[in-house]
């Protein structure tokens, strides 16, 4: 399923946070928005779930298939959140109940939103905690949150987002916590739940080295606006914009392998 | 000449009724004056025990920490602003007293130091920031502000050498890159030594002149920035900077180091790596290398 953002605008409280934003994402594509800190970013995430701040006032058009997300009543849209479009956070912990196991998160997931039976529910729950990779899984789903490492608790709020097989993955910044190592793998994960389940993935992140390692399309916000989107290739490689070219300019490597840092060049 | 030599540190934390954490166990370290060390290494490692006990707020269970030829021992607030050392937290909150006005935080600083010449808003400035912040409280900026304000105020007391733990972690990556060079720069002019702390390798690169890398509660390699980028030896090492995904536009998937880093309460015998390590052969497991400035078994000095 695809889905089609266009001209959206935000105002919070009068002032215009979104002011025209365009985004396309498609089934089995990972969607790259890069932008600087306050542009946007989280806004357009959250627009899209229909969990915008108190007091904005959203305007132009958020299509899912041929349904229109902007308009859609309250209770439809409830069933859209968490079904058919799901989000994973920066700190797992928003995302993570602390004083519920991670298999009671999963089940009740699944159970409101898909209506199967505690065993059903019980045996999705352990094969998307495989899936994610959380070794012995079976053992996992009674676990609570703060038994797990960074990166594993990570993983099951990535597991939680996939409980009822979403088609459109909106993640912003779920590696930005994390060490680079185990970055990697939630990077991985990512990519490959994309491939194979077909989910489109709108990936936020400052991390130009994350966009590229796993983005097919990268767009790049700033002030409320998309000013740049492309291929990965093209706009990491030929950025058109000058705020982009000045993202790339500012990052320490520049796009080369580890090498000898210029300072010390003579050494 | 040495200003900061720490020699087979050992620091463990004790829980009533939980196993002693061995948290840095056999660390060895220095820095110079005007010097900038970046101390690298996964979440859990120890980078943080270390750097408090190098403040004299974690107890040295064996081994010794000397700041200028004197060993560091354990001292109250009041003694240790007197010592030369500063260090500015991964959570500007933790330095920053949210009730104040920065301008008398800062103040504070300058009155250590003795200093009458210069203005809180003098440091203001010199960290890039409006000199009429003075009189606002910490909440009324965003968190890369609260940053440069906890570094201002830690330059206020002139130290001899800053710590920074994890200081810019929270901040987007351009402005990461702005707040690490600027410690670098307000540190080296001053002729202060600076321990940085990050587990982001690509900001250490920009401005530590030294990289140490830990691996639960070890240094194991430590040389050049040019050259452990260029040419890292221990697999540790190897393995933190194939996980840096570069910005090519290529789509490459940067390489994964499986398994989590070990409970430091009950370390593996032998090397501390070796479950995780692909070179693994049959000494690391009996024997740990206990040598640098590449401690393993492949790179043993002759
Ligand atoms: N609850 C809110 N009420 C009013 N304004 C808000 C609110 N949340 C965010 N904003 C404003 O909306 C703009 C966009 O914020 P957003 O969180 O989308 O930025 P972002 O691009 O995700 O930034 P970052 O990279 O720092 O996460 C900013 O100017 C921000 O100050
Ligand atoms: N106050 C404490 N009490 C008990 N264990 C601690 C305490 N502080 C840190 N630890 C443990 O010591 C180890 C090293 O922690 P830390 O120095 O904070 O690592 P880093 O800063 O590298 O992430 C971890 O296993 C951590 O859980
Ligand atoms: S000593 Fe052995 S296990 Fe340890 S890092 Fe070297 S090769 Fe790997
Ligand atoms: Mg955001
Ligand atoms: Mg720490």
């Amino acid at each position: 399923m695809t889905l089609d953002i266009t001209d959206l605008k935000v105002t919070i409280g009068g002032k215009e946070i979104l002011r025209g934003v365009d985004l396309s994402l498609q089934e089995g594509r990972v969607h790259g928005l890069a932008g600087e800190s306050g542009s946007g970013k989280t806004m357009t995430g959250l627009a899209v779930l229909g969990l915008l701040p108190h007091g904005s006032r959203a305007t132009g058009s958020i299509a899912l298939g041929d349904r229109e997300l902007l308009t859609l009543p309250p209770k439809e849209l409830n069933r859209v959140r968490g079904g058919e479009v799901a989000m994973v956070f920066q700190d797992p912990a928003t995302s993570l109940h602390p004083m519920l196991t991670i298999g009671k998160q999963l089940t009740e997931h699944m159970r409101h939103h898909l209506g199967v039976d505690k065993r059903e529910a019980r045996r999705r729950a352990v094969e998307l905690l495989g899936k994610v990779r959380i070794p012995g899984a079976e053992e996992a789903y009674g676990r609570f949150p703060h038994q797990f490492s960074g990166g594993m608790r990570q993983r099951v709020a990535i597991a939680i987002a996939l409980a009822c097989s979403p088609k459109v993955l909106i993640a912003d910044e779920p590696t930005t916590a994390l060490d680079v190592t185990v970055q990697a793998g939630v990077l991985r994960l990512l990519r490959g739940l994309c491939d194979e389940l077909g989910l489109a993935v709108l990936l936020v992140t400052h991390d130009l080295g994350v966009m590229s390692a796993v983005a097919d399309e990268v767009s790049v916000m700033k002030d409320g606006l998309v000013v740049e989107t492309g291929a990965r290739g093209q706009v990491l490689r030929e950025p058109a914009h000058p705020y982009t070219r000045s993202l790339l300019d500012s990052l320490p490597d520049a796009g080369s392998d580890p090498a000898p840092a210029p300072r010390s060049e003579d050494s | 000449m040495t200003l900061l030599a720490i020699d087979d540190l050992v620091v463990e934390h004790r829980s009533p009724g939980r196993p002693i954490v061995r948290a840095v166990a056999g660390a060895s370290l220095s820095v110079g004056p005007g010097e900038v060390v970046g101390l690298v290494g996964e979440s859990g490692c120890g980078k943080s025990t270390l750097a408090r006990a190098v403040c004299g707020l974690n107890p040295v269970t064996e081994g010794s920490i000397t700041f200028d030829g004197q060993p560091v021992t354990p001292l109250g607030l009041r003694r240790r602003k007197l010592t030369g050392i500063q260090m500015v937290f991964q959570d500007p909150y933790a330095s920053l007293n949210p009730r104040r006005r920065v301008g008398d935080q800062i103040a504070d600083g300058l009155r250590t130091s003795g200093d009458t010449a210069t203005a809180p808003a003098d440091l203001l400035e010199r960290v890039g920031l409006p000199r009429d912040f003075v009189s606002r409280h910490p909440h009324e900026f965003s968190g890369g502000q609260r940053q440069r304000i906890a570094i201002a105020r830690a330059l206020a007391a002139r130290p001899r050498l800053l710590i920074g733990d994890e200081p810019i972690s929270a901040l987007d990556a351009s402005a990461q890159s702005q707040v690490a060079t600027l410690m670098r720069d307000l540190a080296v002019d001053s002729g202060a030594g600076l321990l940085f702390i990050s587990h982001d390798l690509s900001v250490v690169r920009l401005i530590a002149d030294r990289i140490a890398v830990m691996y639960l509660g070890r240094i194991v390699e430590v040389g050049n920035t040019a050259e452990v980028w260029a040419n890292p030896r221990h697999p540790y090492t190897q393995a933190l900077l194939r996980a840096i995904p570069k910005p090519d536009g290529m789509g490459v998937l940067p390489a994964e180091l499986p398994g989590d880093v070990p409970d430091p309460a009950d370390p593996p015998a032998g090397c501390r790596f070796n479950p995780r390590c692909p070179q693994v052969m049959d000494v690391c497991r009996d024997k740990e290398p206990d040598f640098g400035p590449v401690a393993c078994w492949l790179h043993e000095p002759k």
